[in-house]
């Protein structure tokens, strides 16, 4: 046994050198070359840059709570939307300060609009607290009260929403979604070109 | 069924995600058994130096074949080594480069108790990773974990397929050689197409930090990049599961699309399906191996078809408010039920451990699933190694139970099972409940233990449970409401991922040694035979009662007691 463990010594002190430096860094510093090259957009972040400024990622989510935008689902990464802290609210399913969170805010929603039916993804927190996205069913929920903000027909409001929809790959793989900031990004340009 | 529930879609995307690994199973096998045997492949042309310059430098002969002892230590000694490594470089990161949002040091019981969850393939994270790590640390502190863990085990795996395999011999194998083959020829290749996938998918792999976001409402969002592919690829891959983010694949810039998670879906399971026709291959008897993966897809299927009923249902608690659907709290919207309920179950059958969605909040028999999953002790498709070398262990109770019941000696593939092999199974075995089930209570009475629940009433505790559970089972999933990053919680659960690895592993590769000095025994008219429907039956029924029996008890205290609450609207 201590003939064993002595024999282990040269090796495992020098594979693990070896290793780390082809693993640790040789490795992903060679996909980080070659990522930059070939595909510098997504292996920066798949930034969006408006005017020298950088708006948003098309991947991550970012909070909306004005009523002049398609709003994004609740978020407990932070104060929400915190790319610096990602996490869900980890509340259990009998948990009390979820089921009053939840009341809380379709209390407003009913109030706000009677009578319509409340989507989930808008009333529930996500497993990032990042969710970029939201369901077709939310983003129609929000059609009424954008148009009336911003005096635009609801109808092409409508239009808009179907023609942001992305569909599950092959029919089986994802769920119907629309990217919220992209969705956004959409309303502001149509916005702009219509007249008041 | 008052509410959604499931579609046919979801059942769709369960089925081809079968029929894709099943179809995968045989490829993945071969490559697998060359390097079982240390055969040539065509990647040796370019990797070949670079495996023997690494033997020649560290002193090693390849050809040495070790005894199931010598095997055991240098692995151990190996280990150690690298768990020291990553102990060192995360209490110094603040004076190391790459560390541009000025991460200080990790504290002595934060850094032990990640330094053993990497080095045990656990990936237990008390930490958010956005918050505390550097790149550096990502990079030469954690990544090089998650192949060299991956690869011990598989590595492992070998050692037990030989002593199945051989007969009379003296040794197991060369952990060097095996370990070395491994990460070379399988998992370094496979991790850099895959991280170029991920990356053209919208993975970030670059060296800055951060990136400062001026939002279309006008607030600040700080958006943390870093390394990011390169080390989701072998998270996959070799069922580690640490994620870069706190969130880990529910992150965005982890799992971007639906279709990235069909893939990282895929890539946990896909080496475990193919040690298993390996191992067939290695005994000479390819249906040996799909009898076991038979076993192991019997128990996963339901366990993912309950997940999903589950999560398709919904919270009645918030149905009561008004909210109709499925249980869409902790999930993803790309994702949506069935890819979350998938995903944690696949993760938590394999010891992976990384999660696209919060377990925490799913709904209670949702959530009893995914740790009932690791109770069972990792082998339903299992960690890559060590789902196989574990299931084998429930293959010698199995013959063993079969052998009293005719009254013959048990045989397992040309091997005599005695009572060496019966006695240091049912040790490596017990370990699980027994640390588990004592750390667990130990918990639930200690103030320290008892600060750690985020929730109150039965889900606290199942919180508590499934950390402990999750450590000793080295899958590293949690229910993170669980604040587990104190003194207590780090050093608790360090030394439980330990127990749990290591106590698992010298049994079984005594085992092995021993398996491998006996006589090769021809099968006969008397042999139990160990393929088909009976023997599938008998593996899934010893892996219930022998695996999941023990925890029924703690299970009725939470996840059961919880679900009683929860349909009754009792809150907490």
């Amino acid at each position: 046994m201590i003939h064993d463990f002595a024999s282990s010594l040269r090796p495992s002190l020098v594979m693990t050198g070896l290793f780390a430096a082809l693993l640790g860094i040789g490795y992903p510093l060679a996909m980080t070359g070659v990522g930059q090259v070939l595909f510098p957009s997504q292996a920066n972040g798949s930034l969006v840059v408006d005017h020298g400024k950088v708006v948003g990622s098309t991947v991550i989510g970012q909070a909306f709570t004005s009523d002049r935008y398609f709003q994004t689902r609740p978020s407990a990464a932070g104060k929400g939307y915190d790319g610096t802290a990602s996490s869900g609210s980890n509340l259990g399913p009998a948990s009390k300060a979820l089921s009053d969170r939840v009341q809380a805010q379709v209390a407003a929603m009913r109030k706000a609009q009677p009578g319509k039916p409340i989507p989930a993804d808008l009333v529930t927190t996500s497993a990032s607290g990042l969710d970029p996205d939201i369901t077709p069913q939310a983003a129609y929920y929000q059609v009424d009260r954008i148009a009336k903000l911003r005096g635009l027909k609801p109808e092409a409001l409508r239009a808009l929403v179907a023609s942001s929809v992305e569909t599950p790959t092959l029919g089986f793989i994802g769920e119907n979604h629309v990217n919220v900031f992209e969705l956004n990004r959409r309303l502001d340009a149509m916005a702009a070109k219509t007249p008041a | 069924m008052t509410f959604q529930a499931t579609t046919f879609q979801g059942w769709l995307l369960i089925a081809a995600f079968v029929g894709i690994l099943l179809a995968l199973t045989k490829p993945m096998g071969l490559w697998l058994h060359a390097l079982y045997e240390g055969r040539r492949t065509p990647l040796h042309t370019v990797l070949g130096p670079v495996e023997r310059g690494f033997y020649k430098l560290s002193g090693i002969d390849p050809h040495e074949d070790q005894s199931w002892h010598r095997y055991a230590v240098h692995m151990l000694s190996f280990n150690f080594g690298l768990a020291l490594l990553t102990y060192g470089l995360l209490r110094v990161q603040q004076w190391l480069p790459l560390n541009g949002l000025h991460y200080g040091a990790i504290g002595p019981d934060g850094a032990f108790n990640t330094a053993i969850s990497f080095d045990t393939n656990t990936n237990w994270q008390w930490y958010s990773g956005e918050a505390a790590m550097s790149n550096l640390s990502q990079m030469l502190a954690l990544t090089i974990h998650n192949f060299l863990s991956a690869a011990t085990g598989i590595a492992l795996a070998f050692a037990l397929f030989r002593g199945f395999a051989r007969a009379q011999a003296k040794g197991i194998g060369n952990f060097w050689a095996d370990m070395t083959r491994v990460t070379l020829y399988l998992l370094l290749p496979l991790c850099v197409i895959y991280t170029l996938y991920l990356i053209a998918c919208g993975v970030p792999q670059t060296l800055a930090t951060s990136v400062d976001v001026f939002t279309l409402e006008g607030a600040r969002q700080v958006l943390v990049l870093g390394p990011v592919a390169s080390q989701e690829a072998i998270k996959m891959l070799g069922t580690n599961g640490g994620g870069f983010f706190n969130a880990n694949s529910a992150h965005p810039f982890e799992n971007p699309t639906a279709v990235t998670n069909f893939v990282q879906m895929l890539s946990i399971f896909w080496i475990g399906f193919g040690l298993t026709w390996c191992f067939g291959k290695a005994v000479g008897n390819v249906r040996q191996g799909w009898a076991i993966l038979a076993a192991m897809l019997a128990l996963f299927l339901i366990g993912a078809g309950v997940v999903y009923w589950q999560e398709a249902l919904g919270n009645p608690v918030l149905h009561h408010l008004g909210v109709a659907g499925g249980n869409m709290e902790g999930k993803e919207v790309r994702f949506g039920i069935v890819a979350s309920a998938l995903f944690a179950a696949i993760t938590t059958a394999a010891s992976c451990g990384a999660v696209n969605a919060m377990h925490d909040s799913f709904t209670a028999l949702g959530g009893l699933i995914p740790l009932f999953n690791i109770q069972l002790g990792e082998v339903v498709v299992g960690g890559v190694g060590a789902g196989i070398y574990g299931f084998l262990l429930f293959a010698i109770l199995a013959v063993f139970v079969a052998g009293l019941m005719v009254g013959r000696t048990p045989e397992y593939v040309g091997k005599k099972i005695e009572s060496r092999e019966v006695k240091l199974a049912v040790l490596a075995i017990a370990v699980l409940p027994l640390i588990i089930l004592s750390m667990t209570a130990l918990a639930s009475v200690l103030p320290a233990g008892l600060a750690g629940p985020l929730n109150k009433g039965p889900h606290g505790f199942s919180e508590i449970l499934y950390a402990f559970t999750s450590a000793v089972g080295n899958n590293g999933s949690a229910f993170a409401g669980l604040t587990a990053g104190t003194p207590f919680y780090n050093g608790m659960l360090g030394v439980a991922m330990w127990l749990g690895r290591y106590f698992v592993i010298i049994p079984m590769l005594a085992i092995a040694g021993s398996l491998a000095a006996k006589k090769h025994t021809p099968e006969s008219a008397g042999s139990f035979p160990t393929t088909g429907l009976l023997w599938t039956g008998l593996l899934v029924g010893i892996v219930l009662i022998v695996g999941g029996l023990t925890f029924l008890p703690s299970l009725a205290l939470g996840p059961v007691a919880d679900h009683l609450m929860m349909i009754h609207g009792q809150l907490f």
